[in-house]
């Protein structure tokens, strides 16, 4: 993994310049000096056996957050995007072996790395999977989005329910945004390819291909080394998720045990309301004011299923999304501490033979490079990824406020339209 | 409804002159009306207490509950409360009122004056007792019948019992009532030496007795009718609310968690740290709003228990009626039968097969003064037998107009109070989702400032 690593580095400051990183999958792309370049770095990874980072290829951590901070206002207003990418219309295919559910994905843009202006494919999941860890690989300093979990309880959830494929799809349309919004992952040729690729499948073989052919040096570097001390501003962020994950994990429960409370409320609420109906049946002057709390009731159940069908369906997938995103940015924190720990074993190397040696080799040197430069895109990644989850988390809870109050709002109307019918009679009698 | 401490429109009136249906039951001591089972043949010389007391306004008020331990019939040890009966005369002319009366009943005094009201009144739907046991109870409520909550609402519902009986054009001047209100020690012994347990049928009180009447009063099958569908309907209603308040109450409390989670949240946030904090704050507003808003709720039910025990009042007096038919058909039927014999013997012809005409067949013919004075027996009978059925249709004609004026009456009553119980369930209501706008709104202005 980390042989790839070092092309995002460098692709950083100069984005449009990261459309390929391995000649397996650049097939696709124009041809260009920058790709070229990419290519002879990748192979000269490819052949260090720890992966280090071709020197001088960093790019100081400034330029990386204040292009993230671009990027998020140019989100904000959304005037200077030139990518855009929607999921929609889902599809079921039913085949012998298996059945699976399509989206199809249209992309807009005016980036030179798209050919032409529009595309649109079908993708299922396994292919978001797929993008998600060629990402993952190919991006390693990066935090990438979370996919929504894979993980069906059978029988529990029926996985071609609309409801269940109507969050997918717009779980797996906020994953490719997410994408989009950002400054490097938006550049990947991973990425470009699952947008325009007709046939992923070929890819794919490819991908695995790569994967074997790299086995050797991934497993180097996860062989691992101790990290000693995890730099303050790191450990206050390992702090921070792991808090940060606890809470949500206790607010999706809450969220979700208070959608059972209305649904179980809801029930009652249905066998409340006809009672009156039944009442008003017995009855001669009463029979109004009863028919009127029974109708009263029945549309504050209505509002109040509407409350759960929205809690549901927006409140409840962007809790688990950030959920993921914490475990997302927890696995980049360990890979940034492998780096880092590397790093530190060669530098006490190199201090036991400082007498033989008085200059540090080049290769530590690069280790301290690369370590550099993955603190910075995961500050700057850190950085994007708190502005977002507060302004989504502002988002999302002022939904659940305003849901709820128009809930309680509707409830209000049908209540005081009753009060008159009430006195009314009253009065008339 | 009728509930509360009373209030200025609630001061009893004297009763008028006319009451519906019993105008000859009027302010008179009236003795010679035990057949329609009338109770006010108390002894005459209390009479002029009784009307000075009546031609007052007074207010009646159960204005306190009393944990007491005592010793029962069985000298056993047993817990009990008392309820403090306040009594007062606003006759003055400043409208102040003055304490006349203040003693203290148990619970089971109250019911003993309802069964002897229930006993003399049988035309009356007599107002119900609030429930002996909480029933309908959702599950934070306590069924324990010394839960100070649940005592507080069995005094509301006994000052409510009270003030029905005393705003009840009939049941107002009823002597033992009157005592009930004033007289502490010996009321028991009062009650009892009226013999009213002597007076109940027994055939009232076994439930599931049906009387074959052969020409039921379509009036009174009808509101027996409706009455059991009532019954039906109201426990229904209340054992669906209680479920209702179940489900509601724990959508409150849950949001609480909240709370408490925004709070500890806050703590690692920056920027969203304080919105969080004071949004957290809300939702334990929220989480406790409920206790109020259910306790409020607890009052309606209360008021639609009250006319769940009422619809067995009505019953009573169905059954009552129902009873009366059929004492009154079978007189029918026995002079009826009577008037057969005597008229088989008079003519010497026997229309039907009977054992008496197989033993004139067997045994011969009785002689002609035999069956003179044997005729003349009938006649007696027969004679005594419309007697009895004149005065048991007048008895039950008298019934009925009675009982369908009071029925006329609670009928009103029961619709009034159920549309004010209604009107103050839908404030209710509204008050709840006011506040649910204003916490929510709190809310969202702090996870705004996020």
């Amino acid at each position: 993994m980390p042989s790839t690593g070092p092309h995002s580095l460098r692709d950083m400051p100069h984005p449009l310049a990261g459309s390929s990183s391995e000649e397996a999958v650049g097939g696709d792309s124009t041809p260009s000096p920058d790709l070229l370049m990419a290519r002879s770095f990748g192979d000269k990874d490819l052949i260090l056996p720890n992966g280090g980072t071709p020197a001088g290829t960093s790019s100081p951590a400034s330029s990386s957050s204040l292009l993230n901070r671009l990027q998020l206002d140019d989100d904000i207003d959304g005037e200077t995007r030139d990518l855009f990418v929607v999921v929609d219309d889902p599809k079921k295919h039913v085949c012998t072996m298996e059945t699976y559910i399509t989206y199809r994905i249209t992309t807009k843009s005016t980036r030179v790395e798209f050919d032409l202006p529009e595309y649109s494919v079908r993708r299922r999941y396994q292919d978001f999977d797929w993008l998600r860890s060629k990402l993952e690989e190919s991006q390693p300093t990066h935090l990438i989005p979370p996919l929504p979990e894979k993980f069906v309880v059978k029988g529990v959830v029926d996985r071609f329910s609309e409801e269940f494929v109507e969050t997918r799809r717009k779980a797996l349309d906020k994953f490719l945004k997410r994408i989009t919004d950002h400054p490097v992952l938006s550049f990947n040729e991973h990425f470009n390819i699952f947008l325009t690729a007709k046939d992923l499948n070929i890819y794919k073989k490819q991908g695995i291909a790569l994967l074997t052919r790299m086995g050797e040096s991934v497993k180097h570097v996860t062989g691992g080394y101790k990290l000693r001390t995890r730099p303050l501003e790191f450990a206050a962020i390992g702090d921070y998720l792991d808090t940060f994950a606890l809470k949500l994990g206790t607010i999706d429960r809450i969220a979700q045990r208070i959608i059972k409370e209305e649904i179980e409320y809801l029930v009652e609420l249905r066998e409340y309301g006809p009672v009156y109906s039944t009442w008003s049946a017995l009855e001669g002057e009463l029979a109004e004011p009863l028919e009127g709390v029974s109708a009263c009731i029945g549309n504050c159940s209505t509002a109040l299923e509407e409350l759960t069908d929205d809690m549901t369906e927006d409140f409840l997938p962007v809790l688990r999304e950030y959920i993921l995103y914490s475990d997302s940015m927890k696995s980049v924190l360990k890979k940034r501490d492998q780096v880092q720990a590397e790093y530190e074993a060669k530098l006490e190397a190199v201090a036991l033979r400082k007498e033989d040696r008085p200059k540090v080799p080049v290769d530590v040197e690069k280790c301290q490079d690369r370590m550099e430069c993955f603190n910075a895109d995961l500050k700057a990644d850190m950085e994007r990824w708190q502005n977002n989850k507060r302004q989504d988390f502002r988002q999302l809870l002022m939904g659940m406020a305003d849901k709820n109050i128009q809930y309680y709002e509707k409830c209000l109307m049908a209540w005081e339209s009753i009060i008159p019918l009430l006195q009314e009679k009253q009065e008339a009698k | 409804m009728e509930q509360g401490p009373p209030d200025p429109e609630r001061q009893l009136q004297p009763a008028p002159l006319e009451p519906l249906g019993r105008s000859e039951a009027g302010l008179g001591v009236a003795v010679d009306e035990e057949a329609e089972g009338a109770g006010e043949e108390g002894s005459g010389g209390d009479t002029m207490t009784h009307n000075n007391f009546w031609l007052k306004k007074i207010e009646i008020s159960v204005s306190e509950a009393e944990k007491r331990t005592g010793r029962n019939a069985m000298n056993m040890q047993e817990t009990y409360t008392a309820y403090l009966i306040e009594t007062r005369s606003v006759e003055h002319t400043d409208g102040q009122s003055v304490l006349t009366d203040s003693l203290w009943r148990r619970y089971s005094e109250f019911e003993l004056l309802r069964n002897y009201l229930l006993v003399y009144y049988p035309h009356i739907v007599v107002p119900p007792l609030p429930e002996k046991r909480a029933e309908f109870v959702w599950h934070k409520l306590s069924a324990d019948n010394m839960d100070p909550d649940f005592v507080e609402r069995r005094r509301i519902g006994l000052e409510n019992f009270l003030l029905r009986i005393a705003s009840h054009p009939i049941l107002c001047r009823d002597k033992i009532f009157y005592l009930f209100l004033t007289q502490e020690g010996n009321w028991k012994e009062t009650v009892n030496e009226t013999g009213f347990q002597l007076k109940a049928d027994s055939r009232l009180k076994a439930l599931n007795a049906t009387f074959r009447v052969k020409n039921p009063d379509k009036r009174f099958t009808d509101l027996k009718h409706y009455s059991d569908e009532l019954q039906s309907v109201i426990s229904h209603l209340l054992r669906v609310r209680a479920r209702v308040a179940d489900r509601l109450y724990g959508v409150y409390k849950v949001h609480g968690n909240y709370g408490r989670v925004f709070s500890e949240w806050s703590a690692i946030e920056k920027e969203m740290g304080d919105g969080l904090q004071s949004a957290g704050h809300h939702m334990d507003v929220y989480a406790s709003s409920i206790d109020d808003i259910l306790e409020d709720e607890e009052h309606y039910a209360d008021q639609l228990k009250e006319y769940l025990f009422y619809a067995e009042a009505l019953r009573a007096v169905c059954r009552k009626h129902e009873l009366m038919q059929y004492d009154l058909e079978i007189a029918a039927q026995d002079l009826a039968s009577k008037k057969q014999q005597c008229e088989e013997l008079a003519t010497g012809t026997v229309r039907t097969f009977s054992l008496k005409g197989m033993t004139t067949k067997l045994f011969g013919q009785e002689t002609p003064e035999q069956r003179e004075a044997r005729i003349k027996v009938l006649e007696e009978q027969i004679n005594e037998g419309e007697q009895q059925l004149k005065s048991k249709n007048l008895e039950g004609r008298e019934f009925v107009k009675n009982a369908w004026a009071d029925i006329e009456r609670f009928k009103e009553q029961k619709n009034r109070d159920l549309k004010e119980a209604l009107i103050s369930y839908a404030v209710m209501q509204i008050s709840m989702c006011k506040k649910g706008i204003q916490v929510w709104t709190n809310a969202k202005e702090c996870f705004s400032k996020m």
